[in-house]
């Protein structure tokens, strides 16, 4: 055991769940401070939610309770007792465990040697019958279970998400963060998984901090919560002492809520029909099939679904980066097979999900890449020597337009933030005559600023009577912006309903499956 | 000639090919895989392969033994191999840059301190003979198997098992399949990563051994033909499994030995496109098992150009 790790106080630590407790948490990045002494405390057995918006200090307050980080001032109790974490070997063995936002399980290996190594005493030669019969043994006193020999790979995201949950308590772990643990399942997965995470916490086997920003996962499952905003903790309380709108309040502080753009106008003639088409996914194993998509003039179609279900699939048959196998892309009546050409006479813009790596060259300048979709064209027609004046003039303008915030329009643009690059792309394909939209993803780990700036000029260029098919997993995201609501799921589309009908419980079933 | 087969000749001298020409790529595609494993490509092992025959069969020369000889070979393929790990280790180095590097370097050193080694002979590695059951001096021929090939076919089975049932077999998967979970679990995948290409470029080095005491069985600067190179590209062919590896191998050995059997029972035209079978026979299967649009199953995810 390293020499840092200090209990003061000889007696053993209580058994089942941990009380943890942080006492003015600082941490500061050079003249940066991410996190302004924050003190939370989390009762054993209770279920803590951690509210902030992206930046807010969240991800600093548990990386310094992990040790992930050594915190330039502050204390933490674990069990009533102060506790100096020097590494996150240190936060394990006191009995502290994390479960990321993104999975730190081993695709290719089963769901048996996941568990089997992420223990510190593995031995050297693994005798596969017993631990068997003990993973078996294990399973029996667990509320949920996952297949011990499917690789991990092979399991859908809520039961990764289990498995992962599963692996902190095989690790004899009493006091879980979960970071944002929900993102990648659909509402029902989500309300069984921390609907078992809570009873965990009922029957005292484990405490809880969650992070989240869905206010409907704190009001149903956590005791406490506690709001963070730029590094500081601005509230806490009883959740059931809480409304959505004390929380959201102050979690935005004084900055406006999100308003939904106003919609005018109605749905015009038909610009892009998919018709029969197939393509092979990712894998190479599984097909997605979409047998009739159809988006009109000035109305937005939003195709919700869990990650994973051929949404991808469609985006990249739709920009050209994958080849159909089979059926027909329309858009106003022709057959569009997604060459520059044709995107260009048609009108047809994209927004991908990870523009940075779909619809950007990296190293490129800002300007340059503002530049792909009219570097080589003139009023007259092609052209063959650029006009560079002619470039940056544009690029400088479409920056300040679309407030684009860049150390210079020069800078490459894979030094810009997210919301940034976001909306560099925006800027490029919003400009100029635009009369199909595909979009995929266009606020994915973006602040809220970003967010409203973007979800406001897509219902913009919707109600200017451009056609708007818009794929997202944040099933938010759909229902504030559609018109008319699509689910895909395992590579079709499942259900569709128009906006005014939707009922987020019954898209929420389609996204499962279940339905 | 009482004992001419005449064209059941081929067959044979196939299965004997496959016997004999297998074993250096079967050493060196086990030490691939297990590089590959961890996460990292070492295109080096062509230089290993040259180097280890030149040291195998200098220290053979020198002390008369020739088992000395694959154990210094072992040793120069690791100290190799712990060279291209630890400059990989290094960041923003490319591994299939650093390779490359190292596999002219090894040719290079072999060429160098090996010019002097050209005439002297060694001594042989020992063979089994299980062909004595048959009368047929081809049959037996044939079947002569070198202790080294036996060894090779344990290696792979063990290589598989402990990949599949031993700890450190488990954390090499790990570390080639996630570095982010790699990480969470408190291992060092640089580490990790250098000790699978030293213990790759020490199997690499034995298949070099091979080459110079057995098959061919002289030191010569033409001697591994590019073997080396072949033996990395039978890796994805094998889809990264040690079992596999020893039938790609033999495979890539019996199509070896068709040119040769062929101009000896007396082919006397074209049977030298027939010497290209093992290289079209490999194009031809990667192709086969390619596929534009779907990523290479088995892949280890950490590996830079299934990335």
């Amino acid at each position: 055991m390293k020499p840092s790790l200090h209990i003061v106080g000889a007696e053993p630590m209580p058994e089942g769940a941990l009380a943890v407790e942080t006492l003015g948490m600082t941490m500061r990045f050079g003249s940066f401070t991410a996190l302004d002494n924050v003190s939370v405390k989390v009762p054993a057995g209770t279920f803590h939610a951690l509210l902030g918006e992206n930046g807010a200090g969240k991800s600093t307050l548990v990386k310094c309770m992990m040790g992930f980080y050594h915190a330039t001032a502050g204390q933490m109790l674990i069990g009533g007792r102060e506790a100096v974490i020097g590494d996150p070997r240190d936060a394990h063995s006191l009995g502290l465990g994390m479960v990321y936002q993104h999975f730190t399980l081993v695709p290719s290996l089963t769901v048996a040697e996941n568990l089997v190594i992420s223990r510190r005493d593995t031995p050297g030669i693994i005798d596969w019958p017993r631990e068997r019969k003990a993973l078996a043994e294990f399973m029996e006193y667990m509320p949920f279970r996952v297949p011990l020999d499917q690789p991990v790979m092979r399991l859908a995201a809520g039961e990764k998400q289990k498995l992962e949950i599963l692996k902190q308590l095989y690790l004899g772990r009493r006091f879980l963060i979960l970071d944002e643990p929900t993102s990648v399942l659909t509402p029902d997965e989500a309300d069984e998984v921390l609907g078992h995470v809570r009873a965990l916490c009922s029957a005292g086997t484990i405490s809880v901090m969650m992070i989240t920003h869905k206010f409907r996962e704190v009001t149903a499952f956590a005791d406490d919560v506690s709001v963070l905003r730029r590094g500081k903790l601005v509230g806490e309380g009883c959740v059931r002492d809480l409304s959505h709108g004390d929380m959201a309040a102050m979690m935005i502080g004084a900055e406006k809520p999100l308003v939904p753009a106003a919609r005018e106008g109605m749905a015009g003639a038909e610009v892009l029909r998919v018709r029969g088409v197939t393509a092979r996914d990712r894998s190479g194993l599984k097909e997605i099939t979409i047998d009739d998509l159809k988006v009109c003039a000035g109305e937005i179609v939003g195709i919700a679904g869990i990650s994973g279900n051929g949404q991808m699939e469609l985006m990249e048959v739709l920009t050209g980066q994958r080849a159909a196998s089979a059926g027909v892309v329309e858009v106003k009546g022709q057959p569009y097979r997604a060459t520059r050409d044709q995107s260009q006479a048609l009108a047809v813009r994209y927004l991908p999900e990870e523009p940075l790596k779909n619809a950007c060259a990296g190293r490129l300048s800002v300007v340059e890449n503002i530049a792909f979709r009219s570097f080589d064209r003139s009023e007259t027609g092609r052209r063959f020597w650029l006009s560079g004046a002619e470039m940056r003039k544009r690029g400088v303008d479409l920056i300040a337009a679309f407030k684009v915030r860049t150390a210079s329009p020069d800078a490459p643009i894979a030094s810009l933030s997210g919301g940034n690059v976001q909306r560099a792309v925006l800027a490029r394909e919003l400009t100029g005559k635009v009369d199909l939209l595909v979009i995929s993803n266009p606020c994915f780990g973006l602040d809220f600023s970003a967010v409203a700036d973007i979800r406001a000029r897509i219902v913009a260029a919707r109600n200017a009577g451009c056609a708007v098919l818009l794929m997202s997993e944040d099933l938010d995201e759909v229902m504030e912006l559609s018109d008319r609501i699509l689910v895909m799921s395992e590579g079709r589309i499942a259900y569709e309903v128009a906006a005014a009908h939707a009922d987020l419980a019954t898209i929420g079933h389609h996204m499962g499956g279940h339905a | 000639m009482e004992n001419d087969l005449g064209l059941w000749a081929v067959p044979l001298a196939v299965i004997g090919g496959a016997i004999r020409v297998s074993t250096p790529i079967l050493f060196v595609s086990l030490g691939e895989t297990l590089t590959e494993r961890s996460g990292r490509i070492n295109l080096g092992l062509e230089g290993t392969l040259v180097l280890g025959a030149m040291t195998g069969y200098a220290t053979a020369v020198m002390t008369g033994s020739p088992w000395a000889g694959v154990l210094v070979a072992a040793l120069a393929g690791a100290m190799f191999g712990l060279v291209h790990g630890l400059i990989c280790s290094m960041s923003r180095v490319n591994d299939i840059a650093i390779g490359i590097a190292m596999m002219l370097l090894g040719s290079g050193l072999a060429f160098y301190f090996g010019k002097p080694f050209i005439q002297p002979a060694a001594p042989d590695l020992p063979a089994i003979p299980l062909g004595g059951w048959s009368s047929l001096p081809q049959v037996q021929a044939a079947l002569t198997v070198n202790v080294l090939f036996v060894i090779g076919i344990a290696a792979a089975l063990a290589l598989a098992w402990a990949l599949r049932s031993t700890r450190p077999g488990l954390i090499l998967r790990v570390v080639g399949d996630s570095t982010d979970a790699a990480r969470a679990m408190g291992l060092n995948p640089a580490l990790i990563r250098t000790a699978a290409t030293a213990l790759g470029g020490a199997f690499a080095g034995v298949g070099g051994a091979y080459l110079s005491l057995y098959y061919p069985g002289s030191w010569n600067e033409g001697i591994s033909s590019g073997q080396g190179l072949m033996a990395v590209a039978l890796v994805i062919f094998a889809r990264w499994s040690p079992v596999n590896c020893l039938w790609a191998a033999l495979l890539f050995g019996g199509a070896g030995a068709l040119g040769p059997a062929l101009q000896s029972v007396g082919v006397t035209q074209g049977y030298y496109l027939f010497y290209a079978a093992p290289y079209v026979l490999t194009l031809g299967v990667l192709i086969a098992t390619s596929s534009p649009s779907r990523a290479l199953s088995g892949a280890p995810g950490e590996l830079s150009i299934t990335k």
